[in-house]
């Protein structure tokens, strides 16, 4: 940095170009577009995934693949839609969008974000290569309970060391949006000012940061029981393997809201935009994602009721799981309040946010059901339970990635999006993916239990109308893919609101965005109290 | 820097940078040589080696592009509270790191063992199970020996690990005599508390060796001795790396300072080092009350 002047303008700074330029950026907008191509391959990998697994229970009976690799599927359809898909798109999002949206430069520690994200596709490859390593993928399900797991191949170190990659990832991504966050603010951007996104991804970064290490440390305990001759897991030597299962649901529970908190900032940023009337309740949507990320760390015992525990750990479990619905009741009342006498247009990303609410609230109400004990008994391990969280998981969080991508892709790319394909991407999803899985909820409720390759006939119809919901909703996602690189390539001029309800920080850069976002502060009147 | 105004009116954004990606490349390394080693396959240890002379690389490299640019004087107060957050958020990490394992220690001493032995509503279990089990903290005789192996004996907390404790809260004195000298600008008092700090870091951690050579051919206090052999060597053995790399960073610090690195106002790179040792520290306390004491 001898010459001061190449300091002062960023904006024409040196960067490699080619492979290079991707490999050691410190540009949190390419390092954002790293997190979400990365994250929808590995959508479209887990979603492969997902194909054989209804092919597989299309019909009743072994058909396509052995029981083992269904279960190496199962395993790692789930471990790479959470870990690989919806994280790294929800850090894509932070990535891209904090920094414009609280008027930074770019984040706080911009070699440590190169980091976060280049962990990934090693990390990856670590877990992915165990497809092809003796004794098959891991397949004891992605809750890697022992003893079962203990029972893995030449997998298994493979599995724990990814586990501890990702989450090293994981942690140094929400430390960085922390730090960007309190620190990077343009100056009357005060915390209560904050776009809803970037208040929830403070507080998963949170929940991040306290759940994740527990993760480490549970996967460590396991490979110390496997190669190392400790009795953490097993009652033979003092332990016990229902202990496992406390400490991995100790960061399990914050996991799921970890995975479900940016979605309701993301709807909470769309839909006021179409509504064109600021959101309802701002101050306590705020409270009532902290108070969801607090109780999030006295509930996870409510995934092992039917393990064996106390009965006052079995009470305890089921009230502070039900105090959950409220904080989230707050939440949809605020969202349907703020569409209550609006204004109203149907853009693609608005009705992936209206579709987000009415169907993560379904999600919702299953959950309130396996959150009564004495009912879980019932429905614990069922293909309910499959129902209840791919409710939460595909039409919220991921339903609510795909809103924040049509509401966002004109600001990254300059470019509108093809709004007729749009439409007819949401359309195609939102009912395949009610055919997909509102029928395992009947299948849950009549005795299938989860993770199995072969089912009693009685379940044969359902199955067969889930998996036709499952290969329209998996097809759709093509067209999904297709619009993105559509509007990558070029299309119509997209001005820099893009939206005519539009408000914020970020729709005030131009579209897109120049390469450093806030070089210099803007100006405390363009931050206004406005639509969020 | 010729300009210092725009170092204060602009953040510093690094260019970009090739050491995080050598740091991925130098872990995935090490996982794999790791994961074949476990696996038995031949290279195991060689790809290991590999990967951790590639992360010692990269150490060295992405710390000196960090000190050179804190010597520059690039890094004004609205970096370095990024810094702050950052370390201060890591160190917590760590600290839910070990709860995992501390969550561990107390889930056996409190649940599993007295249910192993009917306590609560486990009559059955212990019934059941093996009856002959007397549930006892620490725990030598082990429900079943099968696969596992039974020690003669457990550290006590009133020899080596009271001596340790008192090491530890010795150095964290010396690492603040050694900040206010800095503070005050007293070079020589910074160097010598620094050197005592790295000093005794060592003394504990080759006080910890022996204590382990003693549990394992002494004691027959080995890992594979069930859940007090499980939780007293992954607690005290993490716990012993975290005081290793801690004198690492210590040693850093104090050669860094012989060269005359940092200023009373700007020294954050000792800070960050004193926390993280304060923070080894604090967990130490916890394992000697909680693992060698009580």
């Amino acid at each position: 940095m001898s010459d001061a002047a190449v300091h002062h303008d960023h904006h024409d700074a040196h960067h490699p170009s080619g492979i290079m330029r991707w490999l050691t950026t410190t540009n949190h907008k390419d390092i954002g577009t790293m997190y979400l191509v990365f994250s929808l391959m590995m959508f479209f990998v887990g979603g492969a995934m997902a194909m054989v697994i209804r092919l597989e229970l299309f019909q009743p009976g072994l058909q396509w693949v052995d029981p083992q690799f269904f279960n190496s599927m199962t395993t790692m359809h789930a471990l790479v839609m959470i870990f690989g898909a919806v994280m790294p798109a929800w850090t894509g999002f932070a990535n891209w969008m904090i920094p414009m949206m609280i008027g930074a430069p770019d984040m706080a520690l911009p070699r440590l974000n190169n980091w976060s994200f280049w962990i990934l596709p090693f990390a990856f490859t670590l877990l992915l290569t165990t497809l092809f390593l003796p004794g098959g993928a891991p397949a004891g399900g992605w809750t890697m309970y022992p003893p079962l797991v203990l029972q893995t191949g030449a997998a298994f170190p493979f599995l724990i060391f990814a586990v501890h990659f990702m989450g090293a990832s994981s942690v140094a991504g929400a430390i960085n949006i922390i730090a960007t966050v309190f620190n990077l603010r343009a100056p009357g951007m005060t915390l209560m000012k904050l776009p809803l996104f970037v208040w929830t991804w403070i507080i998963t970064a949170f929940l991040l940061i306290a759940s994740i290490p527990v993760l480490a440390g549970a996967v460590t305990m396991l490979l110390t029981d496997k190669f190392f001759g400790t009795a953490f897991f097993s009652a033979a030597g003092g332990g016990d393997p229902v202990m496992f299962q406390h400490i991995f649901w100790f960061f399990g529970h914050p996991e799921v809201y970890i995975l479900i908190l940016p979605a309701f900032g993301i709807v909470s940023a769309i839909i006021p935009t179409f509504a064109r009337k600021p959101l309802f309740g701002y101050s306590s949507m705020v409270y009532a994602s902290a108070s969801i990320a607090f109780l999030s760390f006295i509930v996870w015992a409510h995934h092992m009721f039917t393990v064996g525990m106390p009965l006052a750990g079995e009470l305890f479990f089921m009230y502070a799981t039900i105090l959950i619905a409220v904080p989230t009741g707050v939440k949809v009342f605020n969202w349907v309040a703020t569409m209550w006498q609006s204004s109203m247009t149907f853009e693609t990303p608005m009705l992936f946010a209206i579709s987000f609410v009415v169907l993560f609230t379904i999600g919702g109400f299953s959950g309130l059901m396996l959150g009564i004990t004495p009912v879980d008994f019932q429905y614990h391990d069922t293909y309910f339970v499959v129902a209840h969280f791919h409710y939460v998981l595909v039409t919220g969080a991921v339903f609510a990635l795909m809103a924040g991508t049509y509401f966002w892709l004109p600001k990254w790319t300059g470019h509108m999006y093809d709004e007729t394909l749009g439409k007819l991407h949401f359309w195609l999803s939102t009912i395949s993916v009610n055919v997909l899985f509102f029928p395992q909820h009947f299948l849950g409720l009549a005795g299938m239990p989860r993770r199995i390759p072969d089912y009693a006939v009685q379940f044969a119809d359902w199955n067969m109308v889930s998996s036709i919901g499952g290969f329209v909703f998996g097809l759709s996602q093509l067209l999904f893919l297709a619009v993105i690189v559509k509007c990558a390539r070029g299309g119509a001029k997209a001005s820099d609101t893009v939206w005519e309800g539009a408000r914020g920080l970020e729709w005030t850069l131009p579209s897109p965005p120049p390469y450093h976002s806030f070089s210099t502060p803007p100006a405390p009147a363009s931050i206004d109290g406005g639509y969020r | 820097m010729a300009n210092a105004q725009a170092a204060h009116h602009h953040y510093f954004v690094p260019e970009a940078s090739k050491w995080p990606i050598i740091a991925t490349i130098s872990i995935f390394t090490m996982f794999v040589g790791g994961a074949l080693t476990l696996n038995n396959s031949g290279i195991g240890p060689e790809v290991l080696g590999a990967g951790f002379i590639l992360f010692v690389y990269m150490l060295f490299g992405w710390f000196g592009d960090v000190i050179r640019e804190s010597e520059k004087g690039i890094y004004g107060q609205w970096e370095d509270t990024s810094f702050r957050m950052g370390m201060m958020w890591f160190i917590f990490s760590e600290v839910m790191f070990f709860a995992a394992f501390f969550g561990a220690l107390f889930y056996a001493r409190v649940l599993s063992v007295p249910w192993l032995s009917g306590a609560g509503s486990e009559a059955t279990t212990h019934a059941v199970l093996w009856p002959e089990f007397l549930a006892d903290w620490p725990l030598l005789k082990l429900p079943s020996d099968y696969g596992f192996s039974e020690a003669k004996d457990v550290i006590g907390a009133w020899g080596v690990p009271a001596l340790n404790t008192a090491i530890l809260l010795a150095s964290g004195g010396t690492v603040t005599w050694a900040h206010w000298g800095l503070q005050k600008n007293n070079r020589s008092q910074l160097v010598i508390g620094l050197a005592l700090t790295v000093a005794l870091g060592a003394l504990f951690v080759f006080m910890q060796a022996e204590e382990y050579s003693h549990a394992y051919n002494h004691l027959g206090l080995t890992l594979n001795t069930g859940i007090y052999g499980a939780t007293f060597f992954l607690l005290t053995g993490f716990h012993g790396f975290h005081v290793t790399m801690g004198t690492i960073m210590l040693a850093v610090i104090l050669a860094r300072s012989i060269r005359g690195h940092f200023k009373p106002e700007h020294h954050f790179a000792f800070e960050a080092v004193a926390w993280y040792w304060h923070f080894v520290d604090v967990v130490w306390i916890g394992l000697f009350i909680f693992v060698y004491w009580i």
